[in-house]
């Protein structure tokens, strides 16, 4: 049950890109197209899920062990690194179309904060549990996913509306994204841990 | 050459509004003043020491390996700076809590590295962290001073506005800092037109 609640609460109640402001630079990067931000979001899900295991054995059996826990950050990032890495060698043998739509965008998964974010919050809050840390993982990145695809149908909608022009391009986009901001406020309090 | 990057990185490549690089920090920090001084300072420093070390070992390093040598290199000064605020600012450092860590992931300081610190002497790459670092420092300053005055009624902790101000607390929450940022990237843009048509 804990977990579960852990999953709901990481997707709607602390929303990394509504919230936690984890993850904004492809948020707004990529997020032109519902089909490419989907992708992205499949992406990310994948390399969070296996950074939030690996840093999780790591932390507690390597630098915990040796005790240099101080050196998480620079462990942390070389992990995903290497992830990211492996995943696109894998794309491209297996799933070249996949590989082909994300392009540019599935190295640069590295330098999103939301997957170096969710290995430090994990390390935090759940270094007990390896179950609960890949379920706030998932649900981590699922709450990415639904925030980017719902942000993306928006902004091909918008392509047509007449925006005034000091708004076009950026302004109008973080608007956009202020006012889903305040919607999901509206999940605020809805689960207590 | 030392005022031409600091000018360069405050007002002609401004990170945060011209090149819109390394929104995170933007604007989850900037709900008051003081945080956004401090996590602005904070990856001034980084920023500027990685590209220091960065110019002078871009010698050294092969080409194939150079971003997860850079990666490296930035992530151990992010660690140095944590347990600097740790131990004398722990204060702040809980305010900024896990965009600390973050700062290795700032677009920003690896953009730096990638194309200029790779390319430039030890000198020039310093100021030039200097300068990319006060840019973004002046933003932060810009957006928290905005969101902190609207939501709190108040500067650096300091209440300024009276009473009989309504308080607008959504500014201070997450939604108000996407939108200050898109009120004031629409302003700079209004007024950049006005100047360049003057002196058109």
């Amino acid at each position: 049950m804990q977990v579960i609640l852990i999953f709901l609460s990481a997707v709607l109640v602390n929303n990394f890109v509504m919230s936690r402001f984890l993850g904004i630079c492809p948020f707004l990067g990529v997020s032109k197209k519902v089909e490419t931000a989907f992708g992205m979001g499949v992406a990310v899900t994948f390399v969070m899920a296996l950074a939030s295991a690996v840093t999780f054995l790591v932390y507690n059996f390597i630098l915990v062990k040796l005790e240099i826990t101080y050196l998480y950050n620079i462990a942390f990032i070389l992990i995903i690194a290497g992830l990211v890495q492996l995943v696109e060698m894998y794309l491209k043998k297996s799933s070249p179309t996949l590989y082909q739509a994300l392009g540019i965008y599935l190295p640069l998964i590295t330098t999103n904060c939301a997957v170096l974010g969710v290995t430090v919050l994990n390390m935090e809050n759940y270094s007990d549990s390896f179950l609960t840390s890949v379920v706030h993982g998932v649900g981590a990145a699922v709450g990415f996913t639904l925030a980017i695809v719902l942000f993306a149908g928006i902004r091909e909608r918008m392509e047509h509306n007449n925006i005034p022009a000091a708004f076009k391009g950026f302004p109008i986009a973080l608007i956009t994204a202020g006012l889903m901001s305040i919607a999901f406020l509206g999940f605020t309090g809805l689960i207590r841990l | 050459m030392i005022l031409e990057r600091i000018r360069n990185g405050i007002i002609d490549e401004n990170p945060t509004f011209i090149q819109v690089v390394g929104m995170c920090p933007v604007l989850a920090v900037t709900t008051t003043a003081s945080n956004a001084i401090g996590m602005g300072l904070a990856t001034t420093a980084v920023l500027t020491c990685s590209n220091v070390v960065i110019s002078l070992i871009r010698k050294l390093i092969p080409d194939e390996v150079r971003i997860p040598c850079y990666v490296v290199v930035i992530a151990s000064f992010v660690t140095v700076v944590q347990f600097l605020l740790e131990g004398f600012l722990p204060a702040l450092n809980n305010a900024l809590g896990i965009f600390i860590p973050l700062i290795v992931v700032n677009c920003i300081i690896l953009a730096r590295a990638e194309a200029y610190a790779n390319k430039h002497g030890a000198l020039e790459s310093c100021f030039d962290g200097i300068g990319m670092g006060l840019g973004f420092t002046a933003a932060l300053l810009i957006i928290g001073c905005v969101r902190e005055l609207l939501g709190a009624g108040a500067l650096f902790g300091q209440t300024v506005l009276p009473e009989a101000f309504p308080r607008t607390v959504v500014m201070i929450l997450p939604p108000g800092a996407f939108l200050t940022l898109g009120f004031l990237m629409a302003g700079l843009g209004v007024l950049k037109n006005k100047i360049s048509k003057g002196r058109g």
